[in-house]
């Protein structure tokens, strides 16, 4: 099944991309190319198979691991300017985006 | 001193601990270096006064604690660098990427890496950051948004990818060592087009704290080096479990995954070898037919298969098993990675670092702006084909399907591993194609197929120098690769240490350098 470029704006628009119109095309063709390849694997039979979502659980239990849902660095200025001295735009120590609500 | 480049990190460590040059001379000789062979654009973000003097400053307090009598271990007062994905305090971070790069300029993190921090806490000095594609997504370094690495035996052809800058700074003698990671190949892959040596170890091995993350069920740290004892000495150092990385791995098998583990079991394998002229008898070496079939240049396959014939002078024993998974190791790591991938730059959007585009109306303008400025074209094919596969619809048809391939693909090397301790073959198809000579994205993630298998399982993986193949002035190195079962690095260096103290492809130096 061969994307179209209706498909390609698509995946853009939820990609949170602006594709121009020589950069869709391309992607369009690069994008069809890859998944004749794809189609390889599709066609492989995996009925009862597990997924491998992470490669160590093929060999060995693997349990997720959560910290506590506390603050573990206390909070000070210093440590806010040293997470926000990269920041596009800030004003009194908070992030500053464009008007969200009219 | 004027040949202390030549020396790898053991030599470096020796002569340090005489007293015989200090850290600051090894430092201002290969900052001299650095700067005299720019032209390789091995390093990023390289001339900043601030940067050097972030190098010096290391050294000197290296060079104090030496004079105190409290220098901190083998590796104090080593010069290393890191690939630009491992996030540092000292020195500005980009991925080699425009997207990290914003109004404040380059981005700076308030904390290092947890792989950065161990190597600092071991002594190690930072000559700076390293070239590499962009969010380490590509294998020939073509991909950085800072421009391409240049491999040093050729100068017209690409170092591999995507560490580049850190298998071109160990072959041109700017380093002894370097950190690199492997999503898919990216440690070994430059490795052995720059004719060094590399090791991608099990994955949890290394904290992934602090390392940009790309494909998170892949990306592994790893190092780049002249040989394999030099890697097990940094290796030796990064490893261990980290509680602030919850993909690290709490055991290594039956031992708690902690730094000096690898260093241990390799003493042990030294230690246990009863004739020094056949180190490697009872290893038996795996070759897999898949690895051996067409499109592997003839010129590597001959260099491979002189490596091979070493080995068995050393004592091992050839077996012919089999992946048959192989060719699918490509479509099914083409469809995992960027799938993680587009879920992880997801946190690029301009709101809270890197780059914000201008004059955006609304938040989603400027996601979207901010996003298609920053990323380069590599990146957003990537996050396109995740974005895809993962969308409403096709999760099952290609995400699912791709994570049961790779059970599958997995369950293959263990099948393989009941007749082998570890398994040998190729690299890389052919040896380093020129710059700018990549036709399209499909034909280069081919070049991955040697990889790709070892990565989706989560084993380790090395480069060895293991001869030469057509081109360049003095041809083109060629690698051996080495693939253990999960933990088993200490097997790999030990095999690769045996095969290069009978061997000198390692110490072959590119012209000029």
């Amino acid at each position: 099944m061969a994307l179209t470029p209706h498909d390609v704006q698509r995946i853009a628009m939820l990609a949170r991309l602006d594709l121009s119109p020589a950069e869709s095309d391309t992607m369009l063709t690069q994008l069809n190319g890859f998944f004749d390849i794809v189609e390889r694997m599709r066609a492989v039979d995996t009925t009862g198979v597990e997924p491998l979502h992470t490669p160590l659980s093929a060999v060995q239990d693997v349990a997720l691991r959560l910290r506590e849902d506390v603050v573990s660095v206390p909070p000070s200025e210093a440590a806010r300017e040293a997470n926000q001295r990269s920041a596009p735009a800030l004003a009194d120590g908070l992030f500053l985006v464009p008007r969200v609500i009219e | 001193m004027s040949e202390l480049h030549t020396l790898g990190l053991a030599a470096l460590a020796e002569g340090l601990a005489a007293r015989r040059f200090s850290s600051l001379e090894l430092a201002e000789t290969l900052l001299a270096r650095a700067r005299a062979h720019a032209g390789l654009n091995a390093f990023l973000h390289f001339d900043e006064a601030a940067a050097a003097e972030a190098t010096r400053a290391a050294a000197r307090a290296s060079d104090a604690r030496r004079a105190a009598g409290q220098a901190l271990g083998p590796l104090d007062g080593l010069l290393i660098a890191h690939k630009d994905v491992f996030v540092t305090t000292d020195f500005p971070t980009t991925a080699a990427s425009r997207m990290l790069v914003g109004a404040q300029g380059p981005y700076r993190s308030p904390f290092d890496a947890t792989v950065v921090e161990r190597l600092q806490a071991a002594g190690t000095v930072s000559l700076g950051k390293l070239n590499c594609d962009e969010f380490a997504m590509g294998g020939a370094n073509e991909h950085s948004a800072f421009g391409a690495a240049k491999n040093p035996w050729d100068r017209a052809r690409i170092p591999g990818g995507s560490s580049g800058g850190s298998a071109v700074a160990v072959a041109a003698r700017l380093l002894p060592a370097a950190t690199g990671t492997d999503t898919g190949g990216s440690v070994r892959q430059p490795a052995a087009l720059c004719g060094v040596t590399g090791l991608k170890p099990t994955y949890g091995r290394c904290s992934r704290h602090g390392m940009i993350a790309f494909a998170s069920s892949l990306d592994q740290a790893g190092v780049l080096a002249r040989s394999a004892a030099d890697c097990a000495l940094l290796i030796d150092t990064m490893a261990g479990f980290d509680p602030l990385d919850s993909t690290s791995a709490e055991f290594a098998g039956t031992e708690p995954n902690r730094p000096g583990l690898i260093g241990a079991q390799l003493a042990a394998r030294r230690a246990a070898v009863a004739d020094p002229a056949r180190p490697l008898a009872g290893l038996r070496i795996g070759l897999p037919k898949e690895f051996f079939g067409e499109g592997l240049a003839a010129d590597v396959r001959a260099a491979v298969q002189q490596g091979l014939a070493q080995l068995q002078a050393l004592g091992a024993t050839l077996v012919d098993v089999s992946l048959p998974r192989t060719e699918l190791a490509i479509p099914v790591y083409y469809i995992i990675a960027p799938a993680e991938a587009s879920s992880n730059l997801s946190r690029y959007d301009g709101v809270r670092y890197g780059h914000r585009a201008e004059g955006a109306k609304d938040l989603l303008e400027l996601y979207r702006k901010s996003r298609s400025e920053g990323f380069g074209a590599e990146v957003k094919r990537r996050i396109m084909i995740g974005t895809y596969v993962l969308s409403h619809g096709y999760y099952d048809a290609y995400y699912l399907q791709a994570q049961k391939l790779r059970r599958m693909i997995a369950d293959d090397f263990q099948a393989a591993f009941q007749a082998c301790d570890l398994i040998a073959g190729p690299v890389t198809p052919t040896v380093a194609r020129p710059l700018g000579g990549g036709s399209d994205p499909v034909t280069e993630y081919l070049a991955d197929i040697f990889t790709l298998p070892a990565s989706l399982a989560g084993l380790p993986g090395m480069s060895v120098p293991t001869g030469f193949g057509a081109g360049g002035p003095l041809g083109l190195p060629v690698g051996l690769q080495l693939i253990g079962n999960v933990w088993q690095e200490a097997t790999l260096l030990h095999t690769a240490e045996a095969f290069q103290q009978a061997t000198d492809f390692h110490l072959r130096t590119p012209e000029g350098y």
